[in-house]
């Protein structure tokens, strides 16, 4: 089960070395994304498309909002 | 892995960093006045109506004791009886947006109501808390002021 964060962990772990994924569509990503976030949207997101990130840094996933 | 629950809403309406195409479209939160006075229902129309003047508007959000919005008092209360509680003139089910709605989203509807009040989503304790009033006069300045970034 992933680790449900806030937006200061994120700024904290971000700052720290972690990974942040957008999984929304590439649309959405393009239009407007979290500095510095990769773009893995969630119906590909599986090991192989995540096999190039680092695998000694905590991954941090976000969509567009709670709901 | 870990799941930012909050997501992309929660870090823009927080004035937090975002990159791409469309970053730096204004979102209610940017134009929406946070100095509109609120009230609880059960205070007296008049003395709610000497603050409100005397801060200089004459529009008043009424919240219960945790700022989530019960209704609003428009101009028009005013004129009613002092002792009145302020729960009898009150206007309920005021439009409403949420703070990370685009402007160029939701002009449309300020076009035809004139503003809005902007409170939190979601299903915590915060959702309907009053964060401010959007209204069309600021909507369209910023817009227009706006308006050569992508939509």
């Amino acid at each position: 089960m992933p680790i449900q964060i806030t937006r200061e962990d994120v700024q904290r772990m971000t700052a720290e070395g972690a990974v942040v994924i957008e999984v929304l569509p590439e649309s959405e990503y393009t239009e407007e994304h979290i500095v510095g976030a990769v773009n893995i949207p969630l119906r590909k997101l599986d090991r192989q498309t995540t096999a190039h990130l680092p695998k000694d840094a905590p991954l941090i996933a976000y969509c567009y909002d709670t709901d | 892995m870990h799941d930012f629950v909050g997501g992309k809403a929660d870090w823009a309406v927080h004035g937090l960093p975002l990159e791409g195409r469309t970053a730096g479209r204004r979102r209610a939160i940017d134009v929406a006045r946070k100095d509109i006075p609120t009230c609880g229902p059960h205070e007296r129309l008049g003395y709610v109506r000497n603050r409100v003047q005397a801060a200089g508007h004459d529009l008043c959000i009424v919240v219960n004791e945790r700022g989530i919005v019960l209704g609003r008092l428009r101009r028009d209360c005013w004129e009613r009886e002092a002792e009145a509680p302020v729960e009898d003139c009150m206007e309920l089910g005021p439009p409403t947006t949420r703070p990370d709605h685009f402007l160029h989203e939701v002009i449309q509807r300020l076009r035809k109501v004139g503003s809005l009040l902007v409170t939190w989503y979601g299903r915590d304790e915060d959702g309907g808390r009053l964060v401010g009033v959007l209204f069309r006069a600021d909507a369209e300045r910023v817009l227009q002021e706006n308006e050569r970034l992508p939509r």
